[in-house]
């Protein structure tokens, strides 16, 4: 087959935070408890004008601009998303406008909990590789619920992540991918309902560490990879802790996961999480680099791919791009009310 | 932007999100808002899409607000001076007014504008805002 890969990536995470303590204050957790369990400091909260389609307007954005190419010959645009503003009108169309891509593109809005954006991922790979198109882009985008007072609440955040796939001017190979899906009961939203339900017990072993573990596990035993082989792994980051779990459940140390983790400063990105993740490690990755990345969505599945970082990365990081690094540091602490309103979780005439 | 009928934002949607200007094929002037003439007189115009970076020329904070901004005073809107000299007049976000100066490096950013309640359209547009946050 021939080569295929990424080849610009791009994120962007809203400007504002709310501190775990603060969260706390409010409904009157011990906020050293609740950091200790989840591992998260602060999360990300979007503006009071930005949504799930903004967010990824300004990831994708950033991706055309790192990586130099007329958004004419993208030919693919997925958005994953739990956070659609319209429950029926597509993100991805607003991104073919945003974005000046030309109107003969394939685009769809895709469902999968937190690992639709990596579905998107696949699906601008196959479409690429087999050629029908020279470029694909998916984004993963969320503006994450959880219902106020609820241990999610410590968690779900806001955030974009973009990927553009090609053949041409790649700076992280593909050199393999590989799924694990089951029913997993383990976290839901019904249609018209504001919050997720989540079983309590069932987050864990049943539906994080059985998918991302099968699906890299499955991965290496595939293609006959070690966790020697990898420089940096990625995974999915409900948490601070999950990822350090499952990196140990693979025998691979800690070392290799730790610059890939942003859910401490920023809460889970649903979507973009493990993309997040992936991007930071991508500003930073060296040519000959070999990257595990790990998405997993609820219900539940886990996508598993290996790229090899290419000399070309070296220039696409001096693309004048801010960097997730950066962005981590560039912030501005709301309180719970500006939060709620920030959130649009206050209750107004319309 | 006015609170538009879904026509009308229909068909501004390359002006708001893009910021696409019309450029005089004859004289050269750019216009944004576009415009049908230019005041040379020619009709031929095309195009053309204004960098998304520049420098706050001046701003003012407003608080009397028309009804779809009630919910976000103070609302400071500022003249941006784009890298290729265009100036533009636009909601500044994610700052504290009293850090804005003249001169301040601007970014365009895409937000939610205009938002018809709870079943009507969400109207998305430019924005701006300072770079590297103030
Ligand atoms: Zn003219």
């Amino acid at each position: 087959m021939s080569r295929v890969g990424i080849v610009s990536w791009g994120a962007y995470i809203p400007k504002y935070r709310i501190r775990t303590e603060e969260v706390a204050r409010i409904w009157g957790d011990d906020p050293i408890r609740i950091v200790d369990v989840y591992l998260v400091d602060e999360k990300s909260v979007e503006g009071f004008d930005e949504d799930a389609v903004t967010i990824a307007v300004e990831a994708a954005r950033r991706a055309i601009r790192r990586a130099g190419i007329d958004p004419r010959r993208i030919g693919a645009v997925y958005a994953g998303t739990e956070s659609k503003p319209y429950a029926v009108k597509p993100i991805s169309s607003i991104l073919v406008d945003a974005l000046g891509l030309s109107n003969n593109v394939f685009a769809v809005d895709m469902e999968f909990a937190c690992k639709a954006g990596s579905e998107g991922l696949v699906a601008a790979i196959g479409l690429v590789e087999s050629g029908r198109v020279e470029y694909g882009m998916t984004v993963g985008t969320d503006t994450s619920q959880g219902e106020p007072g609820e241990h999610l609440e410590y968690s779900a955040s806001s955030g974009g992540a973009a990927l553009i796939v090609g053949k041409d001017g790649i700076v992280a190979e593909l050199e393999a991918m590989y799924s694990f899906v089951s029913d997993t009961p383990d976290f839901w939203r019904r249609e018209g309902s504001p919050y997720p339900m989540h079983g309590e017990g069932f987050t864990g072993e049943p539906a994080y560490f059985r998918h991302i573990v099968g699906a890299a596990r499955g991965l290496m035993e595939k293609y006959g990879y070690k966790p020697s082989d990898f420089t940096y792994v990625v995974f999915h980051q409900p948490n601070g802790r999950f990822p350090v779990r499952a990196a140990s459940m693979l025998n691979i140390p800690i070392e290799k996961v730790k610059p890939g983790i942003v859910v401490t400063h920023i809460g889970n990105t649903y979507n973009a999480s493990a993309l997040m993740g992936f991007a930071k490690v991508l500003d930073a990755a060296r040519p000959g680099d070999k990257i595990l990345l790990v998405p997993f969505g609820s219900g539940a599945g886990s996508n598993a791919f290996v790229f090899t970082v290419t000399d070309l990365i070296t220039e696409r990081q001096k693309a004048g791009v801010p960097t997730v690094e950066e962005m981590l540091r560039d912030k501005i602490y709301v309180d719970y009310a500006q939060y709620l309103k920030m959130r649009k979780m206050i209750k107004l005439f319309e | 932007m006015r609170h538009e009928s879904v026509p009308i934002y229909w068909r501004n949607i390359p002006h708001y999100y893009r910021l696409v200007a019309r450029r005089c094929k004859k004289c050269g002037a750019v216009y944004f808002p576009p415009v049908v003439r230019c005041r040379c007189g020619s009709r031929e115009l095309e195009n053309v899409e204004l960098p998304h970076e520049g420098r706050l020329i001046e701003y003012t904070v407003l608080h009397q607000v028309g009804t779809d901004f009630l919910k976000q005073k103070p609302l400071i809107i500022g003249l941006v001076e784009l890298s290729n000299g265009v100036r533009v007049t636009g909601q500044i976000v994610d700052a504290q007014p009293d850090k804005l100066t003249p001169g301040t490096k601007m970014e365009v950013v895409f937000r939610r504008v205009i938002v018809d309640g709870r079943h009507g359209l969400v109207m998305y547009g430019y924005k701006f805002r300072p770079v590297g946050g103030i």
